[in-house]
């Protein structure tokens, strides 16, 4: 093969294979991948277009570190075509996989040695379960770690274990909370913003990544701005219809800005001269 | 490359010769109108029309196409190498391809057009008759200057040819009737296009194209959205037309042996329901109102500042005949939204 670029289609998907695979809870399953040929190089923030011959493409973020070395994970919620089929995909089986895509725009190296806040409603943990993986695993160059994590119902909840073991950790806090409780919750009880009214301290100086659906975006800005937080310390990632990922199809065009190549990952001061991002 | 004129009876040898051993594309009538279609003989060939219904983007980015063929989980990349002429691309249909050459090769390159682009010979001409909704001479798209291989412009007896490619210039080389294009030959074609710059005007933009995306940054909370948001009937036809629209979808197509299959893309339109509807049913841009405004802000602003300031609307007028209540006339809603906030700082 040449490798000249009019030989090379950007809608090719190269293939992985799926090295383990386990149900999170009722729709979210967890797929550890490796790539076909090499190693998949990414960023915390960006995602792949998952490809199944005959259905389709799905925008997936990758819930990994860059610090892994055992391939790369994500956790697909089952809601459609595309995702039902990815469900049915076995350890062993192969995947197209095309990206990574998007600037990743966590800013890795501008938030050391602050606090970092983590605000997560439902799946919104997946994406940016691959930056906090990376700043703990780079504990030492962040400051204080706050995680918060809202789903409707107990059920619902993600990676239970893994965020126990982040809270036994030093310098890390994870906080939950469920629309709906039941008996033998331990957790906070409402919506995630609930969490945010809570907190007691000065997060002035902290750093905020939120990540969720749509609706959450408007009550968690209110909430932060109740505690003074300045836009330029809020970032935010966003969700939109996807068909390409490489800024060709339109889709996800908020303005002039397209999420899949100038985001999803984007600075709330950014965000307000955006009147359709939010 | 260089200016020269051609006898219409050694033009239409020059087609005939290429009509014999290549896919030659070109304007046509059909009932009243016209359009793209293969060329059988050089006498079909209509370049004294006035519009086309669809534009010549088609032959770029097809109204569908295969990108990738799977078999099982393999999947190999379709390229389409046949080489094409298309004749008869009108200076504002010049101008969108190039427009769309510069968006589909820029960050990430897109071969499927660009081979596509690659393997087709453009052989342009000037506009000889104004259709009914024509404002490229608002636009300043009456004329073009680069994009194309050849440009004819209709001088009488014979056309003024000017090839801007080696391609172009081999291909009048093969040419009868060829000779040079004496003073008097370019005055002619001067007085063409000069007449075009002013003549292609059935609406007429009331500020400088290069004033729209000011004009823009003003217009977001007019009530006009509202007003044309209440009347569209979501259609897409004034997508659908354009030829700077470039948005697609992607679906695939699966066999019978539900193994193998094509994925292909089609052309989307921003105007329709649910361009950008995710799963749970979350539609982003819902109203209608904010439909319409995201095109006109896309050709009059968001665009522009992706490709270098040109506006993305150049002035063909499709639009405005293809809605069927007459709402999409981008100069109307310009020249409302100059009248009502001014051009001004
Ligand atoms: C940047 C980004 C990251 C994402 N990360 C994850 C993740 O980590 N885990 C996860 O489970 N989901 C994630 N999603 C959402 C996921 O892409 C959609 O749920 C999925 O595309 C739905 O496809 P479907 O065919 O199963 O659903 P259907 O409803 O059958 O899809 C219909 C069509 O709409 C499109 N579509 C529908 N919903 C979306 C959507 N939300 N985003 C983009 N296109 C959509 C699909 O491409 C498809 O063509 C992400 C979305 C984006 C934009
Ligand atoms: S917006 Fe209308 S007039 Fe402008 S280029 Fe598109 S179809 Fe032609
Ligand atoms: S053609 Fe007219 S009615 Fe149809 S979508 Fe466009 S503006 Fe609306
Ligand atoms: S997903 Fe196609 S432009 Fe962003």
């Amino acid at each position: 093969m040449s490798g000249r670029r009019e030989d090379r289609s950007i809608y090719q998907p190269e293939l992985a294979t799926v090295r383990d695979r386990k149900m999170l809870n009722e729709t979210e399953l967890y797929l550890r991948l490796s790539m076909d040929s090499g190693v998949l190089e990414y960023k915390p923030g960006q995602f792949v277009e998952v490809s199944v011959a005959g259905i389709g493409e799905a925008p997936i973020s990758i819930s990994s570190s860059p610090t892994a070395d055992d391939g790369f994970e994500l956790v697909i919620r089952r809601v459609g075509n595309v995702t039902n089929a990815i469900h049915k995909l076995q350890t062993g089986d192969k995947v197209g996989i095309r990206g990574p895509y998007g600037k990743g725009l966590y800013p890795v190296d501008e938030v050391k040695g602050k606090d970092l806040i983590f605000i997560c409603g439902g799946i919104g943990l997946v994406p940016q379960r691959s930056f906090i993986k990376y700043v703990l695993a780079n504990r030492g160059e962040y400051g204080q770690v706050t995680i918060f994590f809202g789903t409707k119902t107990v059920a619902q909840r993600l990676f239970a274990s893994e965020l126990s073991e982040w809270d036994k950790l030093e310098g890390v806090e994870v906080k939950e909370t469920v629309d709906k409780p039941e008996e033998g919750w331990g957790g906070e009880v409402g919506v995630i913003t609930t969490l945010i009214d809570k907190i007691d301290k000065d997060i002035r100086d902290a750093m905020i990544f939120a990540c969720g659906p749509p609706v959450m975006y408007k009550f968690v800005l209110l909430a932060l701005e109740e505690k003074k937080v300045k836009a330029k310390n809020i970032y935010l990632n966003l969700e939109r219809k996807m068909k390409c990922g490489v800024g060709k199809c339109g889709h996800c065009q908020m303005n002039n800005y397209y999420v899949c190549i100038d985001g999803p990952v984007f600075c709330y001061s950014k965000l307000k001269d955006i009147p359709e991002a939010i | 490359m260089g200016i020269k004129k051609i006898s219409k009876d050694g033009f239409s040898g020059l087609i005939e010769g290429l009509i014999a051993e290549t896919t030659v594309i070109g304007v046509q009538s059909k009932g009243d109108k016209f359009v793209y279609d293969l060329l059988g003989s050089s006498a079909n060939l209509r370049l004294d029309y006035d519009v086309t219904i669809l534009p010549p983007k088609k032959y770029f980015l097809q109204p569908a196409e295969i990108l990738l063929r799977f078999d099982g989980e393999k999947y190999e990349a379709e390229f389409d190498d046949e080489e094409f002429v298309l004749v008869g691309v009108h200076p504002y249909d010049m101008i969108a391809i190039n427009q769309i050459d510069k968006l589909y090769s820029e960050d990430n390159f897109d071969s499927h057009y660009m081979r596509r682009r690659e393997n087709a010979t453009v052989i342009a001409c000037d506009v000889a008759r104004a259709s009914e909704n024509v404002f490229a001479s608002s636009m300043g798209t009456a004329t073009v200057s680069e994009g194309f291989d050849i440009l004819l412009t209709d001088i009488g007896d014979f056309y003024v040819a000017e090839s801007a490619t080696d391609k172009g210039e081999k291909l009048l080389g093969k040419a009868e009737g060829v000779s040079t294009a004496e003073d008097e030959d370019l005055k002619a074609r001067e007085k063409i296009q000069e007449e075009n710059k002013k003549n292609l005007n059935k609406h007429k933009l009331g500020c400088k194209p290069s004033e729209l995306p000011g004009l823009l940054e003003k217009a977001y909370n007019h009530p006009i959205w509202e007003e044309l948001g209440k009347k569209c009937f979501s259609c897409g036809s004034c997508n659908q037309v354009c030829p700077t629209c470039y948005c697609f979808n992607v679906q695939d197509e699966v066999n019978w042996d539900l193994k193998s299959g094509t994925r292909k893309r089609v052309w989307d339109g921003c105007l329709l329901d649910g361009f950008t509807k995710v799963a749970g049913g979350h539609e982003f841009r819902k109203s209608r109102a904010d439909r319409i405004k995201h095109r006109i802000y896309r050709k009059g602003k968001y665009v522009p500042e992706k490709i270098g300031g040109e506006i993305a609307c150049v002035g063909c007028g499709r639009c405005v005949g293809a809605c069927l209540t007459d709402i999409a006339n981008p100069v109307k809603i310009y020249n409302r939204l100059i009248e009502d906030i001014g051009i001004g700082k």
